[in-house]
């Protein structure tokens, strides 16, 4: 493969005339993506919405079964993550190679203590038998609910289906994210990123405020109504 | 012709690097095709043994020579292979990815190395698929309606997933192409004067990006609902398995424009190189691509109409199917004009472009009658149906992309293939095609069922035409892999633009294509079939036959000549 030639920056590949072109690519190629997953959990979205429509009743007394104080804190550890993604970018931008790291290393922080909340209510819930589906089975006591009141009622379990679904895959995303981030502070360490180029960490930014986006329209939509 | 006196560079893409493992990892654009056209060959041949299994079944009343559960299977698997692992890559992938970023001028997609990722991403999602066949017990058709799909065994998991990650692919070169028509193209190739194959590829694209991630979650949903049992569409515990089938359409119907818009661009192209002639009304037919991919997202109920749903959406997705019978007869009729208008050279690509016009009208009219309301209950789920759609997938598609394999295989391989042998598989193709899916119209209308392994004796006839048509079109496919395989060892060496075609892979590359495409980006003066603006082409302009064909063109600007 050709190498850049005398002059151009390293991070110019060759099939491009200019820095500009390529990152103008590269964005419009992010923002396509961006649109692929909103249309990946726009179906998810829409089975809440037929199902919610046919059961409202159900969905109302399966909501109460979420902590809305665990979610709410999730909202708020989720928007300082993208805060300080947005924050990461400026200090780049001016040069400031350190706080990017610091900012980076931040938003990670954000999300394992997402993952982390994640995992409490997850675990809790299978403790007390709330499973998706055919598999839900409830026993016991969870969080001052008796969960004897609640295994009569019908399309209940379904729910949980569209809750373990739509969380599930929304975590994945978050595990994703936290992944790239990793690779990021990798390379911001090795000096990969200036105020010329840092599009990777833009492109993830975009990603992660999409995460975000979506956890913000879950939180009610599952959480609170 | 002046093939006699033409040599291959010495150094060209399929040359300067000979180990396997440089093929494995390379991230060029042209050797991605390769390998795409390898993988979808190979699937065609596994779904086209699977179709002569089916037919030969079929060839006698009763059990022939399997019962009706390997019959299920074998007809299942049919149709997953032909739909999800070749038909959807086919042109798109292996055409598109050899063709567009030189006919753009570019020297590369915008991202190589996703190209090679949605390359490895298709072919672990095929294995994965493929694995259902050892696991077994696959059944319901391509379409996997639910519950009965979960009901049979555990194959489902492997189907699901294997079109899960297939569908990434797909989205991944969607994206890639995407992009590469907006930031790749080559100074002074505005909108208007790309080619017509560009336009329907972008088309593609757009449908590739917006509707397979529907089906993505749809499998997904489909995968955990075998192996957790969510209930989302089990009406046991309160899911709907309308739903599924609204959600598995939403995508379906737009995948039907991301089998057929590709090989429209493909037709446009032979048309244009083969008539001698611009493609008429060539904003038309570029936009009418782009009118069908959205057209195409309002229209998915039409497959529902016997489902439940609503009589008011039933009459509105019915009205709305009409109308892109529209656009797409601008196409036709537009086809026909440019031939009428130039002056025609019957060559085998050209030989495949009239046979889709056929073959495709045939198809899109019928499409049109299965949209009519109260003409479709009846014929729901008959045989009239199955010879609609095979109508515009193969004779649609797999007519257009073999088309494209003879228009551009020199251009790939650098070698000439046998005329003659061309013209007769085309032949037995268009023939064995016919003598196959004609008759389930007549079987169809007359209320033979889809699906079955068995049926009455009044329609033996029909099913004997057909399964003996299918072993025509059989002998007409293995001619064709036979001498283009023949053709790399003993075929002529290929001029660099044996056809006399415009577009930049003919005139601005050598034959087989530079390693980086173009030694310098080329500048475009001209449309894709301004063949009044090519004198170093055609001296008189309409040569037709017999093109002066000029191989040292190339390399040379034309505004050089
Ligand atoms: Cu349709």
């Amino acid at each position: 493969m050709a190498q850049p030639a005398a002059g151009q920056p390293a991070h110019l590949k060759h099939y491009f005339v200019s820095s500009d072109q390529q990152f103008d690519a590269a964005k419009m190629g992010m923002w396509l993506f961006l649109i692929t997953e909103i249309l990946l959990f726009s179906g998810m979205f829409v089975a809440y919405t037929v199902y919610r429509v046919w059961h409202p009743e159900v969905f109302e007394a399966a909501s109460d079964l979420l902590d809305w104080k665990l979610g709410g804190i999730n909202t708020l550890v989720l928007l300082g993550s993208s805060f300080t993604v947005a924050y990461g970018i400026q200090r780049i931008q001016r040069g400031d190679r350190k706080g990017l790291i610091i900012n980076l290393l931040l938003t990670l922080l954000c999300a394992a203590i997402f993952m982390g909340i994640k995992y409490v209510e997850y675990s809790g819930k299978f403790e007390a038998g709330i499973f998706p589906g055919g598999n839900f089975a409830p026993v016991g006591d969870y969080h001052g609910h008796d969960m004897a009141n609640y295994a009569d009622i019908l399309f209940l379990p379904q729910f949980f289906s569209i809750y373990f679904v739509m969380t599930g895959i929304h975590g994945f995303h978050v595990l994703v994210g936290m992944g790239v981030f990793t690779w990021l502070v990798i390379r911001s360490f090795k000096g990969d990123f200036s105020p010329e180029y840092y599009t990777p960490i833009e492109l993830t930014g975009l990603y992660w405020h999409l995460v975000d986006i979506i956890w913000i329209f879950l939180f009610p939509l599952l959480y609170l109504i | 012709m002046h093939a006699s006196s033409a040599a291959a560079p010495a150094v060209h893409y399929l040359n300067n690097e000979k180990t396997i493992r440089s093929w494995l990892t390379t991230v060029d654009h042209k050797r991605i095709g390769m390998m795409y056209l390898v993988a979808v060959s190979l699937a065609f041949l596994a779904g086209g043994i699977l179709a002569l299994l089916v037919r030969t079944e079929l060839a006698a009343p009763g059990e022939t020579i399997m019962g009706p559960d390997a019959y299920n299977q074998t007809f299942t698997l049919h149709a997953v292979l032909m739909v999800f692992a070749f038909i959807i890559p086919a042109i798109p992938a292996v055409m598109g990815n050899f063709v567009l970023p030189i006919q753009l001028g570019a020297k590369d997609v915008a991202f190589p190395r996703l190209n090679l990722a949605s390359f490895y991403i298709y072919l672990i999602g095929a294995v994965i698929a493929l694995t259902a066949v050892v696991v077994g017990r696959v059944d319901g058709g391509w379409t996997f309606y639910a519950p009965y799909s979960t009901s049979v065994g555990n194959g489902i998991l492997f189907i699901t997933m294997g079109v899960f990650v297939m569908g990434f692919s797909s989205i991944l070169t969607g994206l890639n192409f995407i992009v590469t028509v907006h930031k790749m193209r080559a100074p002074g190739l505005t909108w208007t004067r790309l080619p017509l194959f560009v336009w329907s590829i972008y088309a593609t694209s757009i449908v590739q990006v917006l509707a397979t991630p529907v089906i993505g979650i749809t499998m997904l949903l489909l995968f955990l609902e075998k192996l957790l049992g969510i209930g989302i569409f089990d009406p046991a515990l309160g899911g709907d398995p309308v739903l599924f089938q609204h959600f598995f359409w939403f995508y379906s119907h737009p995948a039907v424009y991301i089998m057929i818009l590709p090989a429209f661009g493909v037709i446009s192209d032979l048309m244009g190189t083969f008539s001698r002639n611009r493609v008429q009304g060539y904003k038309f037919v570029a936009l009418s691509s782009v009118a069908i991919a959205f057209l195409g997202f309002l229209v998915w109920g039409h497959h529902m109409f016997v489902s439940g749903q609503s009589a008011v959406s039933s009459i509105v997705f019915s009205l709305i199917t009409y109308l892109i019978g529209i656009p797409t007869g601008v196409k036709v009729i537009n086809w026909v004009l440019t031939m009428y208008r130039g002056s025609v050279w019957l060559q085998t690509p050209m030989l495949y472009a009239l046979m889709f016009l056929i073959t495709f009208s045939i198809g899109g009219f019928t499409g049109i009658m299965l949209g009519v309301l109260a003409i479709d209950v009846h014929l729901h789920d008959t045989y009239f149906v199955v010879a609609h759609f095979h109508y515009v997938m193969m004779g649609g598609n797999v007519i257009a992309a073999l088309g494209g394999l003879h228009y551009w295989w020199p251009k790939m391989t650098g070698k000439m293939y046998n005329e003659t042998a061309g013209r007769i598989a085309a032949a037995l193709v268009f023939i064995g095609f016919n003598l196959t899916f004609f008759p389930q119209f007549i079987m169809g209308s007359r209320g033979m069922p889809r699906r079955y392994y068995d049926y009455l004796p009044e329609f033996e006839i029909y099913h004997q035409l057909s399964t003996m048509g299918s072993y025509i079109l059989g002998i007409g496919l293995f001619m064709i892999l036979g001498y283009l395989l023949v053709s790399l060892f003993k075929g002529r060496v290929a001029p660099a633009n044996p056809w006399g075609a415009l577009t930049l892979e003919w005139t601005h590359t050598t034959t087989p294509p530079d390693p980086h495409n173009f030694h310098h980006t080329p500048v475009v003066t001209r449309g894709p079939y301004d063949y009044h603006l090519a004198p170093e082409l055609f001296a008189d302009g309409h040569s037709g036959d017999g093109a002066n064909v000029s191989p040292e063109s190339v390399h040379r600007s034309p505004s050089e000549a």
